[in-house]
Parts: C-alpha cells; structure tokens; sequence
C-alpha cells in the first residue's frame, strides 16, 4: 500500500500522449523586470523614485506624478485580497485545459492594486494575503496571493503545482552520483519522495566513498553514463529517456589550474569536455524527450537542473580554466533554457559559491556543504525559480555583480574574492 | 634538430630503407609469401583489443596530466552532414587501448637517438616473440611478478631467448572483460601482474630483447611504483632502447616460440608511443 501512496498513477498506453500548452507568454521589456526578479524567486515591483508610489502593473511613468524614474525594488508583498471570481470560460487553450481557476484582486498595503492567482488555503474576502512572485510554465513571472504567516506549499493546490518542478513522485536522472555533491543531491531527492532516481556513473573502475551507501537508498538505481562519452549518453537516453521527468545535471570536472599553468590546457579540454560539452552531448539526446513528454499527465517531464558556479558569472583567475568552462556552460544553458520552455519545461541553474570539496580545499570559508547545495536544489524545485544562488559568497557576488559588473572582474582579478 | 630537419632526415632515411630492401624483381618471392599467407602452413593471429569507449585508460591521481580515454563522434552517416559517406572524428591519448611504448616515453630514454615513433628502425616492426606463460600464477594472484629465476625454467624447456625478439608475458588479463576486474584497483592503487626488477635487467642486459609485452595496463606491474627503481620495465627497457607493447590479448594462442609480431606503431612526429594493430604469423603445427 506504501507504493500507492508515492507513485503516481501508471499512464494508459493506448491513449494519446497530450500535447502541451503554454500560458499567454508576451510581456513587454519593462513588465519583464517582474520575470527577472521572480527567476531568483523575489518579487519586485517599481517604486517611483519622486513620489514613493508602488507601480502595477510595470509601466513606463509613474501613475501618479508622471515620472519617469521608476525603479524595481523588493517589496514584502502584504496586502489584502478584495476580490476575487472564478474563471469558468477561456480561449487560451492553456486555461481552457485546466478550467475552473481562480483569480483575485489584491490591494497592496501601499497603494498598488494587482491582479492575482489565488491559493487554495486562502478562503473568504477580504482577508489578509501575502503576495508572491512565480513562474508559469511559460517561464513568465505570475503573482501569487497565498496566506500571509509561515511558508506556503505550492504544490498542494492542483493549480498553482504547476508554478512547481516539486520532485515529490516524479522520476529523477542524477548525471553523477560519484561527486560529494551528486550523492547529496540524490539524497535529498528520495528525501523530498522521488519515486525514481537513476544515477550516473562513469569509470566504474574508480571505485569512490560512498557509492555502497548510495546504493542502499531505496529509489536509486546506478546506470553507467559518462557525458564525455557521446555514445553513453546516446545508450542510456535510449534505455530511460522516455521516463525522466526531472534531469539533474551534476556532472562536473574542475581543476585548480591558473590559465598560464603547466598543463593548464589539457585540464581545460577536460573541464570543457564535461562542463560544456557534457551538457550539450545530455542536452542533444535529453531535452527532445522530455519535451515530448512535457504534458504527459500527473508524471509530466517537468524540469533540468544545472549545477554551475558562482565562478560562471565572473572569472575568478585561480580557477581561470574552470571558470571558463561553468561560463560556457551557462551560456549553453540559455539556449537550452529556451528551447524547454518552447514545451513548458523549466530549466534551473545553480550557482554554489566554494563548495567544501577537495578542489576547493584552498579557498576559506564560508563554504557551502554538499547537504546545503543539494537542499537549496529540492527547494528551487519545491518552489517556483530558475536560478538559484545558494551561500553567502555566491549571494555576494550576485549582489557584487548586478552592482557592477566590471567592479567584480577587478576585484577578482586583484585577488579579493 | 628542428621538426621541419627531423621531418627531411626521416623522408631520407625512409627512401634509403627502401632500396635497400625493396627486391629488384623478386616476383617469384613476392608470390611465395602471398601464397603463404593464404595457405594453411601460416595462421593469423590478432592479438589486438578493439578501441572503444569503454576500454580503460591508465588511471593516475586526477590532479596529474591524463590520457585521453578513445572516443568518436561522428562527423557524418549517409545524411546531410555527408550525404554518401560515413566517418567520425576519433581522439585518444598515444597510450590508449594495445599500444606501443616507444623508448622516449620514459625518462631513461629521452636522450637516446631515434627514441620516437617516427624515427625507429622499420625493420624491428616485424620480429619473433617469446611467450612466458604465467596464466596460471596471474590467476592466483593478481600482484604475481615474473623472476629471472621463472624465465631461466623457461628456457630450459624451450630454449634460449634470441636476441632482438620480443618477450611476451602471457597472463590470460585480456580474458577479463569487464573493466572493473580489468583495472583491478583498491585503495592501494592497482593489483596487475609484471616483471620484478631482476627479471627486466636479466632480459635486457643478458638477453637483448626488443622488448616486453603484457596483457595489462602496462608493461610495469601494478605495484611498480613501489619497486626499486620504481617502473623497472619502464625505466630498463626505454632506457636502453627497448619497447613496451601492452594491452595486449589472445598470447594463449601463439606457441612459446615460432611466432613473428607485426607491430607497427602509427608515424606520429616525436611520438611516444600509439595505439597500433598487432598480430602474430605462427607458422602451422605451433602453439
């Protein structure tokens, strides 16, 4: 009885497989600046910088003064709902699949009213809200009016799970469970009640502390794939493709070289060889199967996760030749972030400060565990982001970086990380 | 000596080669080895594994330089990359799956003349080899080193060793085809069979062999780190111009003596080795 309770219903192979749809995607570029802070799971709104006043939605000048110095600021997002109505008919085909849905109008402590998607716990107006920022399965920011106290569950309400990649009875690919890292994340995944994990291995030959205990873990099942390898991952899409709901790329090489080391090439072609190409050669034979499955029913292929670095934003020269490879990656993953949400499928990237691993021995803390990076991974999933900055030293350098961006490249490039 | 003088000198010495041993007009020859080949009196044998992905490189602590394991992609199949044609573009290390360590590959033989792929003599290419068999000793353990003492009850039995042929140390490894039971590692780095010390300097400097092959990831022990010298066969051999030829497989179908290699590793500019298609011409009734 346990496995009725986490797996999901099995799919009736003589029907048809659904084709996905996609909420309405067009947002003018300023209405983008809610998408741009909600990718890193914030909500923001603009605040004109004469008159104080709170802007909804987006616009060009401000609506009470006219002013055209808006600025997007974080807000707390506490307000009341007012109203709200149930949406019975639509012609977006999106809607239309997924009728009845409720909407409501929120009024923000300061002023601003919004439109919003309404929580199921949230029952009877007016009441207390509070309002947070999502992303549909168009990748475009949605706002939320979930209850104001304690943190809210999205997918326990039918509708807005699907603002979620939640891992819970979905069927996971791990690309490396030989790292510190992949073995924490596939962990955390049967913690978070994954029905399936298939973990990756290369070089069977090395043999590596905790692989045993990882086999103990009742949902996972190692299955041979090296990224370097094209024909591996070719094999191994071929075996499971059809069934990975969330893809979670671990895979990673990285050498401490400084670009003008001995031997800094060949530690170059093989972080490339990983980071970059690894990705491309998982992404050539994965992402047309997940995309084909994208609304495959309860058990939908749903989500792909990258681990990056902190260091893809910003060369930090110590890790010159690693640098460079994460940063490829991330630029590759943009293109692929792309042609998932085509189907609806969300790509989340991670970006660990130093992790506390043997490469990165020499750097001082602080220092993010593997336990931490992998729990902030189910939580991007749990949630409703694409791109996830987990630390202090990769908040940090976030914050450093969207300041000014040159600023940090200097400061890397003297030395002060 | 610039690439550019190594590349001329190499053409000289290749046009040299030939006439000296091109036959003027020994068709009748020619005929007689085509014929034998073809008939039954000569039996062919490969003793090459095949290079694939999944074959294993030399493992080395990962903050060293690595051999690049073999691996293809495909660079067109009958399709708009290449609509008549299939090929793939192919990278590995020089010492990736059977190869050929040629003497510059190690330290001992760096400064000895024509130590590189490119430059050694052609006519070693094709040589005689010796097979010890130690399958049964390798079976019973994995860290088994063959002796002087072991090669001299060899050569009671068949004779002694000529010199420039190979010395081949069949162990049946090859047999293991799954390449955990292949590397063979615990903690303590690898568990493979090889030469001791002893035994290297015996067949160098009392036999003057061409040089040692294995069935193994090296033609050095799995534990010759921790020998004196560390890597005997390795540091003996190449240091003497000797060669090592490893990865081998199928040495329990060649006869003890009688059997001739052809192993001719590919003409790569101060090349230390290559990856290579070695067979064996054993000759009917041997073996």
């Amino acid at each position: 009885m346990a496995e009725a309770t986490t797996r999901a219903k099995r799919k009736n192979p003589i029907l048809r497989t659904p084709l996905p749809t996609l909420p309405p995607g067009a947002r003018s570029r300023v209405a983008l600046g809610l998408t741009a802070a909600a990718a890193r799971g914030a909500l923001e709104l603009q605040v004109c910088r004469d008159c104080a006043a709170v802007q909804y939605p987006p616009r060009e000048v401000c609506r009470d003064c006219l002013s055209s110095r808006l600025l997007w600021r974080p807000h707390n997002g506490e307000g009341e709902l007012v109203a709200e109505t149930v949406l019975h008919a639509a012609q977006e085909l999106y809607f239309r699949e997924r009728l009845p849905w409720r909407i409501g109008v929120v009024r923000l402590d300061d002023g601003a009213n919004l439109v919003v998607y309404v929580h199921e716990s949230v029952r009877g107006t007016p009441c207390r809200i509070r309002v947070e920022a999502a992303l549909d399965r168009a990748g475009e920011a949605v706002l939320l009016a979930v209850p104001p106290h304690g943190s809210t569950d999205l997918s326990a309400d039918p509708k807005l799970r699907e603002m979620t990649c939640d891992p819970r009875r979905r069927k996971i690919l791990v690309t490396d469970g030989k790292s510190a890292i992949g073995q924490a994340v596939v962990r955390a995944l049967a913690d978070a009640g994954a029905e399936m994990i298939w973990v990756g291995e290369a070089e069977p030959w090395k043999k590596i502390a905790g692989s045993a205990k990882l086999r103990e873990v009742p949902q996972a099942t190692v299955v041979p794939l090296d990224v370097t390898d094209s024909a591996s991952v070719r094999e191994l899409a071929g075996e499971i493709g059809g069934k990975v709901d969330i893809l979670v790329n671990t895979a990673d090489c990285h050498r401490t070289s400084a670009i003008g080391a001995r031997g800094a090439l060949n530690a170059a072609q093989l972080e490339m060889d990983v980071n970059y190409f690894g990705l491309l050669r998982l992404a050539k034979e994965f992402a047309p199967l997940l995309k084909a499955r994208a609304a495959d029913g309860p058990a939908n292929a749903i989500a792909w996760v990258n681990v990056l670095s902190i260091f893809a934003l910003s060369n930090y020269p110590p890790h010159g030749t690693y640098s460079a490879s994460k940063a490829a990656a991330l630029s590759l993953s943009q293109a692929l972030r792309g042609d998932l949400y085509a189907a609806g499928v969300r790509l989340i990237n991670l970006f660990p400060g130093p992790v506390d691993d043997e490469w990165d021995q020499l750097e001082l803390p602080p220092k993010l565990s593997p336990n931490a990076l992998a729990n902030a991974l189910v939580a991007a999933l749990r949630g409703s982001m694409e791109d996830v900055y987990p630390g202090e030293v990769a908040q940090d350098w976030l914050a450093r970086h969207r300041e000014n961006a040159k600023a940090l490249e200097r400061e890397l490039s003297e030395g002060n990380r | 000596m610039t690439r550019a003088a190594k590349k001329r000198q190499n053409k000289a010495t290749s046009k040299k080669a030939l006439k000296k041993t091109a036959p003027s007009s020994n068709d009748c020859l020619r005929g007689r080895l085509q014929a034998l080949v073809a008939s039954p009196a000569l039996r062919l044998v490969d003793l090459t594994q095949t290079l694939s992905p999944d074959f294993p490189p030399i493992v080395l602590p990962p903050e060293m330089g690595q051999s690049r394991p073999f691996r293809m992609e495909q660079i067109s199949r009958y399709d708009e990359n290449g609509p008549a044609w299939y090929w793939n573009n192919v990278s590995f290390g020089e010492h990736t799956g059977t190869h050929f360590d040629a003497p510059i590959h190690w330290i001992s033989g760096r400064d000895l003349p024509n130590n590189s792929v490119d430059a050694l003599p052609l006519e070693h290419f094709v040589a005689p080899a010796c097979v010890i068999d130690c399958s049964a000793q390798a079976a019973d353990n994995a860290d088994f080193l063959l002796t002087a003492g072991h090669v001299a009850a060899w050569e009671t039995r068949h004779g002694r060793i000529p010199a420039a042929s190979w010395v081949l140390m069949r162990t049946d490894w090859s047999k293991r085809g799954d390449p955990v039971a292949y590397q063979n590692l615990d903690e303590t780095g690898q568990h493979t069979p090889g030469p001791d010390p002893d035994c290297v300097r015996f067949l160098v400097n009392e036999r003057d062999v061409l040089g040692f092959g294995t069935e193994t990831i090296g033609t050095d022990a799995g534990q010759a780190a921790h020998f004196k010298p560390p890597y005997p066969c390795h540091t003996y051999m190449h240091g003497a111009s000797k060669y090592g030829l490893q990865c081998l497989c199928n040495l329990d179908l060649l006869p003890p003596t009688g059997a001739l290699i052809v192993a001719a590793p590919l003409k790569i500019l101060d090349g230390s080795g290559s990856p290579l298609r070695v067979f064996a011409l054993v000759p009917s009734g041997r073996g």
